[in-house]
């Protein structure tokens, strides 16, 4: 064991101290300031000479320059194992739930609790013998989580080929008892334990290969799925206004979202909004797995009134967390909201550091780590050749709901695929308020795509009609355009639009979407026989109505058939007479 | 024993710094001039040179005066005895009344664990139909009322206080003009409400930085209330003097200023303020009604457009009185479907008419022609406007579910308004 190494308080400015030293220092490394019987927890961000400059991940009030600090030469890490999954975590993984029965309504600051219980026991199945050869990140053998098998993974800290030199037998262990050993090309042995550290800025990299996202992650938000997916591994951002919904969307997300795993970073946000997820979640079922939904969902919550640091770190904590589901070959969705607090966090560290700021003060370096923050996003191939994803989804809410500032537009560079939130979409209460003219994606969905581009047509030129309107009037627009108008109208509150208080409504899956799709896409596509505008406003207004009641009849039940039925008989009275084989289309 | 020293070495804006050791982080000091003594805070540390924030300003500080460092953070004293007192930012008594130095606690303590909070579901009861029935105020809700300059906000939040069912209820004033604290002061004593108040105010005359004071020491009061089991009502004036003055101070310490010369932190630091509304599991709650007043109306302005995003909806006051759109309670939800059957019905359906009103009026300005449906929508929005809106309506929200009834019967047949049958059996006026 090497001699502590110290150093001293010189300097204090918010949550940035620097600390003389005399050995040396890790960049990025952990230190504990001692302050009488507190131990705050900081992190080395630079180091100058001999003067190290750390964040510290607490409130620094009536700290004293002299005071002492102890380095621990470790990275700042999570603790990775079974017990994560229907956890809430803060920014630094501290159980706050455990932290709530130890300290009461407030949180205390220098009170770091295991992450995972250690005592709790777990039923080991190994799948390796002595002998057999492995990597770092192969899989040792695996315990029953909730519903998943959770693998427990040769240390990632390793490097080469490693030899199972021991394994424990089938049987119940606790996270302080070893489950194997192995040894590396030189001989060293290392325990394996069901649960292992990792520092969160250090991407898990132990795999085959990183693959190209291209299965559509299904959300059952008919506005995204079909128009502007998300892939199983890729990313995408909701910027939006406050108000505009950007957590709802991501709530609803959160819920619906056809994946395994759903890690949600709740960084620098409110905490009422955490609480609303906190208590629903064990109740709302699972449809997929008819489990509580609070089982497949690991909460990392460092709101805003929390420390600063701490919520610069939580993002890593919550994508570290993510990679390591994916390394059992799950699906992982991290859903982050809002990386802008997560930059401000950057940015007020980046101020005591006194470096030369980039656009709106923000740190130069800006772009670079957003990038690699989405980076860790990915499709993989483990070593077994099994598939797994992390995707990630980042709210962003832009100062004053402007998209030219430094973090959307940094953002936008990295994702696949845009959600622009509109002020003008929600103030009208069309949800999910995401502006389907301003959108994209670059991921491939399951809609047909010639219907899908329609889709789109017909939503430009419904606009374009629209804005010429407001100018000359509804009388000045002719007929046709006047139907295009509606249509795209027709297109967007029928099917765009969701209605999250309902059952049915809030969550469409992909097999309802193709067909509702289709079945939209035929009247889009269709020519109707108007007498006049009135007539054409009548015809649509009923139509809308139909629709948005057949949207809440639960998938293929009678109610569904009678509903669609209705709307087709509609549909042919309008229909122009030389369209007969359309006529036949939609009967079909 | 308290160290006191001399050695100030510069003195720049309301900050002084001065040569010192031993000192902790935010540790309040006294500062002694010819003038009088007043407290500072200390906000950098290097080395020995210490950086505080004089709370009475640095005007005639002179470089030789002692500063005598107090060993602790800021703290204030808490408790029933503050009741029907008035204080300064540094809780110095403004009233005739003696200094209270009871049940001190430490302002801008650590925040609530969010494993402890639980769902907000209580109602708070205005008077205002506009509230109470289309975006009701929730207790532990955080809530701004954004306005222009010579909107009567101080009105609005004044007659909420008097009004709201609430055991205590705190006033912080800050950058206060010195007829709007007389204002509050009379106002609350005529309403007997005074008693169970406790105001903290800060004047436009008084210096810049004890306005930073003034929310923390104010929620720090109310939360000792909260946790002894007390509804409290928080009503903080101006925030957007508060942001200014974080600006002032923070250019003063030379920070890179991110957006408008305000602090890059500037949501934290009001994050962590508003956060402070809570409803503890089996305690009090604090409720949060700000005013935030917008620069020019622009919504888009970096205190309001920072309060919006850490609000939970926010109060709209535009032309005298609360305007429908563009005010939001996030919480609304979580109590109007808990009151009377019919209040969800009534809030849609009336806002709904009200947009298709302004729609109406837009097309009357250009010169269109008024339709029958038009017409009804005019008489319909004028009677809004007069009945529900202006701020001087004052009834229980029962009273106004009922007015709204009436006020649609008088102008709409049942099936205009699209409410379903069974509400239009139960509470259609035929009369």
């Amino acid at each position: 064991m090497p001699a502590e190494r110290t150093g001293i308080i010189a300097r204090i400015n918010g949550n940035m101290v620097s600390v003389d030293f005399d050995t040396f220092v890790i960049q990025n490394e952990v230190a504990y300031i001692i302050h009488k019987e507190e131990r705050l927890k900081a992190e080395v961000i630079r180091v100058r000479a001999n003067t190290a400059e750390m964040q510290v991940f607490e409130s620094t009030v009536d700290l004293k320059v002299g005071d002492k600090v102890e380095f621990s030469e470790e990275l700042l890490s999570v603790e990775l194992g079974p017990g994560l999954l229907g956890q809430i975590f803060d920014g630094l993984q501290n159980p706050l739930p455990l932290l709530a029965q130890k300290c009461g309504f407030f949180l205390k600051r220098g009170i770091y609790l295991k992450a995972l219980p250690e005592e709790q026991e777990w039923e080991f199945t190994p799948l390796v013998k002595a002998g057999d050869k492995i990597r770092s990140g192969e899989r040792v053998g695996f315990v029953p989580e909730k519903i998943f098998k959770h693998f427990i993974f040769a240390p990632f800290s390793l490097r080469g080929i490693l030899e199972v030199a021991d394994v424990a037998n089938k049987g119940k262990y606790n996270l302080k008892e070893p489950v194997a050993k192995v040894k590396d090309a030189e001989g060293r042995e290392t325990d394996v334990f069901l649960a292992q550290n990792w520092p969160v800025k250090i991407p898990i990299c132990a795999y085959q290969e990183k693959l190209k996202p291209k299965d559509p992650l299904v959300t059952k938000m008919r506005l995204i799925d079909s128009l502007f997916p998300v892939a199983l591994g890729g990313t995408y951002c909701i910027p939006g206004p406050f108000g505009a919904g950007k957590t709802v969307l991501q709530q609803l997300t959160s819920r619906h979202a056809e994946v395994d795993v759903v890690i949600i970073a709740a960084c620098g946000e409110r905490a009422g909004e955490v609480v609303e997820t906190l208590k629903t979640f064990p109740e709302l079922i699972d449809p997929r797995t008819n489990k509580p939904l609070i089982d497949r969902t690991v909460i990392i919550c460092n709101t805003s009134s929390m420390p600063v640091a701490a919520r610069e770190s939580s993002v890593y904590t919550a994508v570290t967390i993510a990679e390591y589901y994916r390394q059992m070959g799950l699906n992982v969705l991290l859903l982050a909201d809002s990386t802008s607090r997560w930059a401000q966090a950057m940015r007020e560290m980046s101020g005591r550091l006194e470096e030369i700021p980039g656009e709106e003060a923000f740190p130069a370096y800006l772009e670079s780590r957003i990038a690699s923050f989405y980076e860790r996003a990915g499709l993989v191939k483990l070593y077994d050749g099994s598939m797994g994803s992390v995707t990630i989804g980042g709210a962003v809410s832009p100062a004053g709901g402007n998209f030219e500032e430094p973090v959307t537009q940094a953002t936008l560079k990295v994702v696949g695929a845009f959600h622009g939130l509109s002020r003008e979409r929600s103030d009208a209460r069309r949800y999910p308020a995401i502006d389907p003219l301003i959108s994209w994606s670059k991921y491939k969905g399951f809609i047909d795509d010639k219907q899908e581009e329609r889709g789109h047509e017909i939503l430009r030129k419904s606009h374009d009609v629209a804005q010429m309107m407001k100018v000359i009037g509804e009388e000045g627009t002719s007929l046709p355009d006047y139907i295009v108008f509606l249509k795209g109208e027709f297109f967007d509150f029928v099917y765009l639009q969701q209605n999250a208080f309902d059952k049915v409504d809030e969550a469409t899956t992909a097999e309802r979407q193709i067909y509702t799709f289709d079945f939209i896409y035929k009247i889009l596509e269709a020519e109707f026989s108007f007498v006049d505008k009135e007539d054409a406003l009548k015809f649509f207004q009923k139509l809308r109505q139909l629709l948005r009641g057949w949207n809440s009849c639960v998938w293929k039940s009678g109610e569904f058939k009678k509903a669609q039925e209705e709307i087709s008989l509609l549909v042919e009275s309008k229909l122009i007479d030389d369209s007969i084989d359309k006529k036949e289309r939609i009967n079909a | 024993m308290h160290k006191v020293y001399t050695n100030i070495i510069q003195i720049s804006g309301d900050v002084i710094t001065v040569e010192a050791q031993g000192v902790g982080y935010l540790e309040i000091a006294q500062v002694s001039t010819r003038r009088g003594t007043s407290l500072a805070q200390v906000i950098r540390i290097d080395g020995k040179k210490v950086s505080l924030q004089v709370f009475a300003g640095s005007k005639g500080v002179s470089t030789g005066d002692k500063v005598r460092f107090l060993g602790h953070p800021m703290r204030t004293a808490s408790g029933e005895n503050l009741l029907g007192r008035i204080f300064n930012g540094s809780g110095q008594p403004l009233d005739k009344g003696p200094q209270i130095s009871d049940n001190l606690v430490d302002i801008g303590a650590p925040s609530v664990n969010p494993s402890k909070r639980i769902i907000p579901s209580k109602m708070i009861r205005t008077g205002l139909p506009m509230i109470d029935i289309f975006n009701s105020l929730v207790e532990s809700q955080k809530l701004p009322i954004f306005s222009i300059a010579g909107e009567p906000y101080n009105e609005l939040l004044a007659r909420i206080a008097i009004q709201a069912e609430v055991d205590i209820i705190i006033l912080g004033g800050m950058g206060l003009k010195y007829d709007d604290y007389l204002f509050f002061r009379d106002t609350l004593e005529e309403h007997g409400a005074l008693s169970r108040s406790i105001i903290f105010t800060h004047t436009a005359a008084d210096p810049v930085v004890e306005c930073l004071l003034v929310p923390d020491i104010s929620l720090a009061v109310a939360e000792q209330f909260a946790l002894a089991g007390k509804r409290v009502l928080v009503l903080l004036t101006d925030m957007t003097n508060f942001c200014d003055s974080l600006k002032e101070v923070s250019i003063t310490m030379e920070q890179v200023p991110s957006n408008r010369g305000y602090p890059g932190d500037l949501y934290s630091q009001l994050a962590s303020r508003y956060e402070k509304a809570v409803d503890f599991e089996g305690a009090g709650s604090i409720t949060i009604l700000a005013v935030t007043t917008m620069p020019g109306d622009d919504v888009t302005h970096p205190v309001p457009d920072n309060t919006g995003y850490i609000t939970e909806g926010q109060f709209y006051l535009k032309g005298g009185v609360i305007e429908p759109f563009g005010s939001l309670s996030r919480l609304k939800q979580q109590v109007n479907g808990k009151t009377r059957d019919d209040h969800r019905t009534i809030m849609d359906t009336m806002i709904q008419l009200f947009a298709n009103y302004r729609e109406a009026l837009e097309k009357q300005s250009m010169g269109f022609q008024m339709s029958s449906w038009d017409k009804k929508l005019l008489r319909y929005g004028k009677l809004f406007e007069s009945e529900m809106m202006s701020l001087k309506v004052n009834i229980p929200l029962e009273k106004a579910l009922d007015l709204g009834w009436k006020i649609l019967s008088d102008c709409f047949s049942p099936e205009e308004t699209a409410i379903k049958k069974s509400l239009i059996d139960k509470y259609w006026s035929n009369g």
